[in-house]
């Protein structure tokens, strides 16, 4: 059961995630659920950083977090940044 | 959802993959004050930026400042002037410590034992008229001697309205001393009679600039869509002015909202305290500036606003790629 609850624990947070990037990249015909969780962020979605700088301030917001700059090339994929985030609150 | 590999074929994707993990973080440094030349239309002197600080003379100073440029992420020292190359100590303290390009009149020759891969950008504003009229001499004919068969060097083309019809000389000129090209447009600060731009002439020099490249691929290093871009002042829709700019100082930059820039960016002055507002003059109008590398900037920096269609992306790849070769980030 704890396992269960940790993987319902990692697929909502990568949603959120993903919501937030579609939200600050204004993007069209994909939802949390349907984004790709490895889908490179920089490579396959062309974002910069001040792409990632809006992503990771809403982040740092709801999570009361604080990423760093020299963090950002780890943040490649929604499913890593997750697990950043889940690593920062642990 | 449009992804990079959704809009580009195995050809351009390689293409794309090539340059898209470049990391390019460069600022601007005048090296001096001081030139061996008084060219009119040098936006350094015409706005007087060759008094906006008393320069550094110590090359201790120099060295621990550019340890720090390298703290703060620079990747590309972009070395511009006055006359670089009066002062190749403080080249030579960028040389060891960055990647440097060195911006010059190319009348000195940069000593290639002491700096092997250095890139060099030579100016050169036209024929020996012209040259002669704008810069008081011939600089090519220096210039093409010192730097003749170099691998690391390329002469930055400023076109003026005076020169259509007659750029294809030039440009075989420069191939024929085994160099490359690329090409810019005069921003005529000075208002010197008769160089600034009419729309008619921007679409002349965009044509002629998209004939060099086809007739010179080898020789002209540009790209299609940043003549257009360049010669139009205009891209996807958007026109190029203070609001668009990516190349202001970073301590300059109160835009809102932000428009796309380049990071961490900054223009020092060679007292290496003061900072400028741009890459060019602060006195330039900038709805009227046709600074090339700014332009080319401007593209680079909206990757995103460039993936709505094949075409838009397969453009930003031409310009991008355009810039790795002029830094020799990817091959010529």
């Amino acid at each position: 059961m704890e396992a269960t609850a940790v993987k319902i624990e990692n697929e909502s947070m990568e949603n959120r995630v993903a919501q937030i990037i579609i939200e600050e990249l204004k993007l069209e015909d994909v939802t949390p659920e349907s984004f790709d969780k490895n889908l490179d962020l920089v490579d396959e979605l062309g974002i910069d950083s001040m792409d990632l700088t809006a992503v990771v301030l809403v982040l740092q917001d709801e999570y009361s977090i604080t990423i760093d700059e020299d963090d950002y090339p780890k943040l490649k994929n929604v499913s890593l940044i997750a697990k950043y985030i889940q690593d920062r609150l642990d | 959802m449009k992804t990079v590999s959704s809009l580009l074929n195995e050809e351009w994707y390689e293409r794309y993959k090539r340059i898209s993990k470049l990391n390019i973080r460069s600022s601007i440094y005048d090296v001096t004050n001081k030139c061996n030349l008084r060219c009119k239309g040098c936006f350094f002197f015409s706005s007087g930026e060759h008094k906006a600080a008393k320069e550094q003379d110590d090359i201790n100073k120099w060295k621990e400042f550019i340890d720090k440029e390298v703290q703060r992420g620079v990747n590309l020292a972009i070395l511009i002037g006055g006359e670089p190359t009066l002062f190749m100590d403080r080249v030579e303290a960028f040389y060891d410590r960055l990647p440097t390009y060195c911006a010059t009149n190319g009348q000195i020759k940069v000593d290639r034992e002491r700096f092997p891969d250095m890139m060099v950008g030579i100016s050169l504003w036209g024929d020996p008229e012209v040259e002669k009229k704008l810069r008081g001499k011939d600089t090519f004919a220096i210039s093409s001697k010192n730097y003749e068969g170099d691998d690391y060097t390329y002469y930055l083309f400023t076109i003026s309205p005076r020169q259509l019809g007659g750029i294809e000389p030039i440009v075989k000129r420069i191939e024929d001393h085994g160099l490359k090209v690329h090409m810019q447009l005069l921003s005529n600060d000075e208002g010197v009679d008769g160089f600034s731009w009419t729309e008619d002439q921007l679409r002349q020099a965009r044509e002629e600039m998209d004939e060099m490249l086809i007739k010179y691929p080898k020789t002209v290093i540009s790209s299609h869509y940043y003549h257009e871009v360049l010669t139009t002042q205009t891209m996807l829709g958007r026109k190029f002015g203070w609001k668009e700019c990516p190349s202001v100082s970073i301590n300059w930059d109160n835009r809102e909202p932000q428009p796309k820039r380049l990071i961490r960016f900054i223009r020092w002055a060679s007292d290496l305290e003061t900072t400028h507002r741009c890459c060019t003059s602060q006195t330039r109008d900038c709805s009227t500036c046709m600074d090339g590398a700014a332009h080319m900037s401007w593209v680079m920096v909206n990757k995103r606003a460039h993936m709505q269609t094949t075409k838009d992306l397969q453009n930003w790849i031409t310009v991008y790629e355009m810039f790795a070769k002029l830094y020799r980030f990817i091959p010529w």
